[in-house]
């Protein structure tokens, strides 16, 4: 610890102490306490104490009954469990009774203080951190800690409650790792029995077999992720005794209907699962296979999930797994079928009654259950250890049949596809969902008249006026992952004949949604017609349907909404037509002074738009029709980039000015990036330099590197970084014989840098932009941009100093009242 | 207690109920989409309407040919149009008591009901309702072509005046009295301006006619749903008509094509009503049109009422909805038509003569009527606009066909988008408000019991309630499944004041009562009896502690049977001679034959038979009165007749303690009998304590 802190500490102490002082801040503690385990990390807590005596003072100071803020309290537990985590500093807070004194029955614990939540959370932190050594093992046990840790397990605040239970794990995992480490790999797991465990585990694991006997479900609960965080963290031997000890229990848990906290249990046996020490049981796969069949299937989808992400687990689990996940969708099929014996999507398993036992008569249960399998089978789809075969057709049919339940579309002949479709229509969170799982099957082929009807369905749902905004968002990415699958192969970039007719009712529905009120509706319509111009911008059948409809008329229209976040994707679309050369002409009759080009509409939108989005929309559209050469850029290139940066240099918004310094970052590549990676030849550069000086860009960077935002200042530091790697690294002998005039040049940048924006840079020679660059030390500049923004404040000292000189204002204002 | 259907729509009802002794018809909905199979009335000879073939039949007779013309298949009939009213014939209108309105289009029959029938009662509608539905009256709006011979043309103006001229005023939550039996209240139903669903209670049941609600977020002011609650029954009529359709989504999509349609250089024409949903219309488009960019384009709303529907709607703010009112006390007009208007791009007319023919400019949007297509200055702008592509024609409003409406214009080249916004309750809001308003008994038009028969798997689009829905069709007469079992009536309070109960068992007291039931406008009062010239009872009884010395003296006998020698000699001590008793089957006759009077005293009624001579009956009244506590009835009458009436009283507690002192008169009577006890419908209670504690006294009382 440094001296300067060492002298602030005493009178630290001194306010955390007293009573009338609260400390407002609740961070300052937590930067304190973060400090102080910084410090033990690095050297002897003992010494630490022993150096600074005002900490123990501190310490006993607490104990004492008073008036103390339950956070003081809270903090001091902590404080005690961070030095008593080495045990020679533990002997000695031991040696001063303080430890019982603050873990202990006469501490808090049997104190007003503890109704506190925070009080109990920083007791069970306090021990959390102390619990390092067997000595503390040895006190847990003396102090009768453990009950106490077992009762806050089912404490009213839930942290307290989940502290406690991983404070439980942390235990048995320290009590446990001693002997088990004591042996070699060669005794093996026989030798691990119960009765060799050191009595603390013991006690722990009679608990926790009390709780799984226990008929209350939340004690049940308990030990279920007691369990869990244990063999989820806890990698050593002695897991597998446990298991072999306890899952016994666990199975026992499945007699009882109904299965108490299933979800708890279905935890447990996937965190069994996962662990590379226990996955080897055979009976733990057969405990699985019996929790499958034994659960409904709302509680077992998890389970059943989790199983096939596994990457090896016995094959017929993973086809009971797999057919528990599907099950709901094999009912929703079957009521959904005209006639009986349609085939399903699992073969045999198929009937009205098991639809009946499946499919939960309740609406919110029956939407939670589908939505979760679709998500469900949606992670699982792009696994390489995804159920093979698998099974796209009859998951296709099932999307498309739940999508068509949701809009009312289906006709089930069926009693329970009535009540299916009463309970499904209309219900967005299954349209969403469906959506979702209907555009990851896109990956997968399927046959021609599923795909007809994947088209036809989210045609009816772009149409529909019902759709709400988020469901047709969902719809169109949809439908866009449909056409990019849909890709004739060789080239990938024609559609099939049967998009293209697709295709041209979509262009209708984009047409129409495109004028609808809710801007969310025309701001996906417009990111949809901005990828499918991306995609098949240069197919000729794409490029003639779009022209021959008011699509591109309306894109550019929107260009004026009146939403921000619409003009920000009309702007990204008018980029991206305009690049494929399908604009629309964009002179209108209400506005015939109006820009003539997209370049003049989207400089407007850069100069004039009072928002920001939109704006920045404008200078991602402009950095790539640099990159790319778009027509109207390569007419005139520096004059382009002289404009467009002229605009971002001024603008208010520091991503607009990020991105300003991108495009030039690019325009420097091109100048100069056909040199090669090393440095540029002379006159190449002496070229690009006199260009960049043209359009003005050194101002513009210069400016940058000063700027208050630290994105733009670390960008412009990049570029001028580049700049000088393609400059000769040595002046040339020419340049070193003219030294050029560079103090005009600094003396701009120093009153820059002194905050006055006003001055301007005035005409550059090319020859003094080298030499200022060379001066400049921007790899400095770089590091210290790359420091975090508090890095000056962040010290300890200012920590304490902070700490101190807020108490000593609430003392000041205290003095003003009397 | 019945219910008489005499329309079978489900949006334009007209029922009639019983209940008590008031006929009360419920709304007096008009049919009109029978105008569907006319002609439309073109403002000036349309040589393309009058050119069509006539229509023959396929024998080639065409001795209709003057009056059917056929066009793509269809054939419609070349006159004025007629509509199909509701039922004449199930019900005597004349007696119909009083017409609720629920809303201005439950209104256009009422001419036909209140000037051809016989009619001499009271209608009942909010102001805005009669406001806005004296212009729809106007040349207004037809069914399946079955018994046509019923149908009628539309009525005259003066019918229309004269009708209204019937109906009184009234406001939310208004209680109005019928005859002292039944009290209606009109409730916000959150429809259309002024629009109310109805309570009819008395003081025992109650009736709830929810017609035409919603609980969109509108202009109207929102619907109350609490007063619909412990309803005995629910006539549930007017749900929405295209449950399928979200009005939100409609919107969207009118503004969407309305766009669409302008930018491309098109005309836009949408037949509406001059009121209701295109106040929400026109405020949707306030927000749209500049976010649409179409600032620049005219709206043209075209309508004999359009300035008083736009006027009328700012004024009526009482009916509005919250945020609409609060708007008021800025001062702000609460409808932003208001801004439309002031701004010049709302224009209105009356008629497309003279000022809108100057003012006429393209590409615009008309909102004009009728929706149906066959009258009015929609069928002007049918004829102009439909034979371009460019020009669109949408449909907002629901009650029509827009394929049927289209019929006689085909072929048409212009677009026609069907966007029917109905803001009444779907069967997801039905649902919910049932189970929030919990009635004991729904009573529904039959095509809510049922899906749609074109989407017969959509089990949710019927209403579904525990006990299921009772449904009606037209022409029918429903028994509403409950029946009246009591009658509220009224003790004086100071003969409240003589009561003595005495508690027969823990918690159940018991008290005699000697009273005169008096009965007028339907309310029974119980009344001190005359007082003799010379009391017997002495002083006034308050409470039974302080007559605990007359109770010694003479303790009335309260239940049990009565000691027949006991009351002889009591007769003999009130001056009576010449007493002659004799057992009967059930029990004893006294026979006083001095008086000429028969006393039949059974196990458990005692009857007394004498003459109409008052001073006989004062002695004889002060007998019992002093043997035991009879409860006696006398009902005053106010005719003539003379028939003998039997009333038995019964006495009994009230069921709850801490309620009011109310007793059941459980009556029977000659059927010419003046007084109101009224109904066959009141059924003797069965006492519900065990009879030997109950005290059942009967006195014969010549009226």
């Amino acid at each position: 610890m440094d001296p300067e802190c060492a002298r602030l500490l005493p009178a630290l102490c001194a306010v955390l102490a007293d009573p009338r002082q609260p400390v407002a801040d609740d961070t300052c503690l937590e930067k304190l306490l973060d400090w102080f385990k910084a410090v033990t990390d690095a050297g002897s807590s003992l010494l630490l104490l022993q150096e600074n005596p005002c900490l123990v003072e501190l310490l006993f100071h607490v104990r004492k009954p008073q008036d103390l803020s339950s956070r003081i309290l809270s903090f001091a537990l902590r404080l005690a469990g961070t030095f008593a985590a080495q045990e020679d500093c533990f002997q000695y807070l031991q040696q001063g009774e303080l430890l019982p004194g603050l873990f202990g029955e006469q501490g808090p614990l049997g104190a007003a203080a503890w109704v506190a939540p925070t009080v109990r959370s920083g007791w069970i932190q306090g021990l959390r951190s102390l619990a390092q050594h067997p000595s503390a093992l040895l006190f847990l046990a003396d102090s009768g800690a453990v009950d106490t840790i077992f009762s806050l397990q089912g404490d009213p605040s839930l942290f307290v409650a989940s502290a406690a239970g991983q404070l439980l794990v942390h235990i048995l995992d320290l009590a446990m790792r001693g002997p088990a480490e004591g042996r070699g790999p060669a005794e093996g797991r026989g030798r691990l029995q119960a009765r060799d465990w050191p009595a603390c585990a013991r006690r722990i694991v009679c608990h926790l077999e009390d709780c799984l006997c226990s008929e209350a479900a939340p004690r049940v609960t308990q030990a279920l992720h007691v369990l869990t965080t244990a063999f989820g963290h806890c990698h050593g031997l002695w897991t597998q005794g446990l298991w072999v000890q306890l899952s016994p229990l666990v199975a026992r848990l499945l007699e009882k209907d109904p299965v108490p906290a299933p979800h708890a249990l279905v935890e447990l046996l996937l965190s069994v699962a996962r662990s590379s020490v226990l996955s080897s049981d055979p009976g733990l796969w057969e405990t699985v296979a019996q929790t499958l069949s034994h659960l409904s299937p709302m509680q077992a989808g998890p389970l059943a999930a989790g199983i096939l992400k596994l990457q090896d687990c016995p094959q017929a689990l993973r086809i009971q797994a797999f057919g528990v996940l599907l099950r709901p969708l094999a009912c929703v099929l079957e009521a959904a079928a005209q006639a009986p014996g349609t085939p399903g999507l699992l073969e045999g398993a198929a009937g009205d009654q098991m639809a009946v036992d499946t499919l939960p008569p309740s609406k919110s249960v029956c939407v939670g259950l589908l939505c979760s399998t679709l998500a469900h089978l949606e992670l699982l789809q792009p696994l390489p250890q995804r159920p093979s075969p698998w099974p796209q057709a009859p998951l296709l049919a099932a999307a498309v049949t739940i999508l068509r339940f949701c809009n009312g579309s289906a006709a089930p002949s069926s009693e329970l596809g009535g009540h299916l479709c009463a309970m499904l229509v209309g219900c967005v969170r299954v349209q969403r969902a469906a959506l979702d799982f209907l555009g990851v099957l896109s990956q997968g082929l399927g046959p021609r008249e599923l795909v007809t009807q994947v088209f036809a369905v989210l045609l009816e749902y772009l149409v529909s006026p019902d759709s709400s905004p988020t469901v047709l968002k969902k719809a169109f990415q949809a439908t866009l992952r449909w056409l990019l699958g849909s890709a004739v192969p060789p080239s990938c970039c024609d559609l099939e004949p049967h998009a293209q007719l697709v295709l041209r009712e979509l262009l209708a529905v984009l047409q129409k949604r495109l004028c609808s009120p809710c801007w969310e509706v025309r701001d996906s319509g417009l990111e949809f017609l901005t990828q499918m111009t991306r995609h098949w911008g240069g197919q000729a059948t794409f490029r003639q349907a779009l022209l021959a409809s008011e699509v591109p008329k309306l894109a550019s229209q929107l260009l004026q909404d009146p939403e921000s976040y619409v003009r920000a994707s009309a702007v990204a679309a008018a980029g991206q037509l305009s690049s494929r050369g399908l604009h629309a002409a964009p002179s209108s009759p209400e506005h015939p002074a109006g820009p003539q080009t997209p370049l003049e509409e989207l400089l407007l939108v850069l100069t004039t738009d009072s928002e920001g989005f939109p704006r920045r929309a404008a200078m991602r559209v402009f950095t790539e029709w640099l990159r790319d050469g778009h027509v109207a850029v390569a007419e005139d290139r520096e004059r382009f980039v002289a404009r467009v940066l002229q605009a971002a240099s001024g603008d208010l918004d520091w991503e607009v000015r990020v991105q300003g310094l991108e495009l030039a970052l690019v325009f420097l590549q091109q100048l100069l990036g056909a040199c090669g990676p090393g440095a540029a030849p002379p006159c190449a550069l002496a070229q690009a330099l006199r260009a960049l000086c043209r359009v003005q860009l050194f101002e513009f960077a210069f400016r940058s590197l000063f700027d208050c935002d630290r994105p733009v200042a670390q960008k412009s530091c990049d570029l001028l970084l580049f700049l000088r790697a393609k400059a000769a690294p040595s002046g040339s002998p020419q340049e070193a014989g003219e030294s050029p005039d560079v103090a005009p040049v600094e003396a701009a940048l120093r009153r820059w840098r002194a905050g006055e924006q006003g001055q301007p840079l005035g005409e550059l020679a090319p020859e003094a932009i080298l030499a200022v660059l060379r001066s400049l030390d921007l790899e400095a500049l770089r590091d210290t941009l790359a420091e975090s923004s508090d890095h000056v404040e962040r010290s300890p000292q200012s920590l304490l100093q902070d700490m101190l000189a807020t108490v000593g204002v609430l003392g000041d204002n205290e003095a003003d009242c009397y | 207690m019945k219910l008489y259907c005499l329309s079978g729509h489900t949006t334009l009802p007209c029922n009639v109920l019983k209940f008590k002794s008031t006929t009360i018809m419920l709304d007096c909905g008009l049919d009109t989409t029978s105008t569907l199979n006319f002609l439309p009335l073109p403002l000036v000879q349309s040589p393309r309407l009058s050119n069509l073939p006539g229509w023959s039949l396929k024998d080639g007779n065409a001795f209709l040919d003057k009056e059917l013309k056929e066009r793509s298949g269809h054939v419609f009939v070349d006159s004025v149009p007629e509509f199909c009213l509701p039922e004449t014939e199930l019900i005597d209108l004349s007696t119909v008591d009083v017409i609720l309105i629920s809303n201005y289009h439950c209104m256009m029959a009422l001419p036909y009901i209140t000037e051809h029938t016989g009619f001499t009662g009271t209608v009942y509608a909010t102001e805005p309702t009669v406001h806005i539905g004296r212009k729809r009256l106007l040349p207004s709006p037809l069914k399946d072509a079955v018994e046509v011979s019923t149908w009628r043309r539309c009525y005259t103006m003066q019918e229309v005046n004269s009708a209204l001229s019937k109906i009184q005023l009234v406001g939310y939550s208004q209680k109005i009295e019928l005859f002292g039996e039944v009290q209606v209240t009109p409730l916000s139903s959150g429809y259309a301006l002024g629009s109310s669903n109805w309570i009819i209670q008395s003081h025992y049941e109650k009736v709830s006619y929810v017609s035409g609600s919603s609980l969109l977020t509108a202009h109207p002011q929102p619907m109350a749903q609490a007063s619909l609650k412990n309803s005995d029954v629910l006539i549930l009529t007017g749900l929405t008509q295209i449950p399928t359709a979200n009005p939100d989504g409609m919107v969207g999509e009118f503004c969407s094509n309305l766009a669409l349609t302008v930018r491309n250089g098109g005309n836009v024409l949408v037949p509406c009503y001059p009121s209701g949903v295109i106040y929400d219309l026109l405020e949707h488009l306030y927000q749209y049109i500049d976010s649409a960019g179409l600032s620049s384009i005219p709206f043209y709303f075209i309508s004999p009422v359009a300035n008083s529907s736009l006027e009328f709607s700012q004024i009526f703010a009482e009916w509005l909805c919250h945020n609409k009112q609060t708007k008021v006390y800025l001062p702000e007009p609460p409808f932003p038509h208001a801004e439309l208007i002031q701004t010049n791009k709302l224009k209105h007319y009356p008629s497309i003569h003279g000022g809108f023919s100057n003012d006429y400019r393209q590409p615009c949007v008309v909102f004009t009527g009728h929706p149906s297509l066959r009258f009015g200055d929609v069928v002007h702008f049918m004829g102009l606009w439909g034979k371009s592509s460019l020009n669109t024609v949408i449909f907002t409003e629901p009650d029509f066909s827009y394929l049927e409406a289209l019929a006689p214009y085909q072929p048409l080249a212009m677009k026609c988008i069907y966007c029917p916004i109905d803001t009444r309750l779907n069967f997801i809001q039905v649902s919910k408000l049932l189970k929030e308003v919990q009635p004991l008994h729904v009573v529904c038009p039959e095509q809510y019991t049922q899906p749609p028969p074109a989407q017969s798997h959509r089990m949710d689009l019927m209403v579904d309630c525990q006990p299921p829905a009772v449904s009606y069709r037209r022409a029918e007469v429903l028994a509403l499944p409950f029946k009246r079992r009591n009658e509220k009536i009224e003790i004086m309070p100071e003969l409240a004041d003589s009561l003595v109960p005495m508690e027969i068992k823990p918690g159940i007291s018991l008290a005699t009562v000697s009273a005169v039931l008096h009965t007028k406008d339907n309310k029974h009062v119980l009344q001190p009896p005359p007082r003799p010239a010379q009391p017997t009872g002495g002083k006034k009884r308050k409470r039974a502690s302080d007559d605990i010395p007359d109770c010694k003296v003479q303790k009335p006998l309260l239940s049990g049977s009565i000691p027949v020698d006991q009351s002889v000699q009591a007769l003999e001590r009130h001056g009576f001679s010449d007493i002659k008793v004799e057992d009967a089957a059930k029990g004893h006759l006294v026979l006083l034959r001095e008086a000429e009077t028969l006393i039949q005293i059974e196990e458990d009624s005692t009857h007394i038979v004498c003459d109409d001579d008052e001073v006989l009956r004062v002695r004889l009244r002060a007998w019992s009165s002093s043997s035991f506590r009879s409860s006696e009835g006398k009902a005053r009458a106010t005719s003539t007749s003379l028939d003998p009436c039997v009333l038995h009283c019964s006495c009994q507690p009230p069921a709850e303690e801490g309620k009011t002192r109310s007793w059941r008169v459980s009556g029977s009577r000659n059927k010419e009998s003046a007084f109101e006890i009224p109904s066959q419908e009141l059924q003797p209670e069965p006492p519900s304590l065990p009879s030997r504690h109950c005290l059942r006294r009967a006195l014969s009382l010549y009226t």
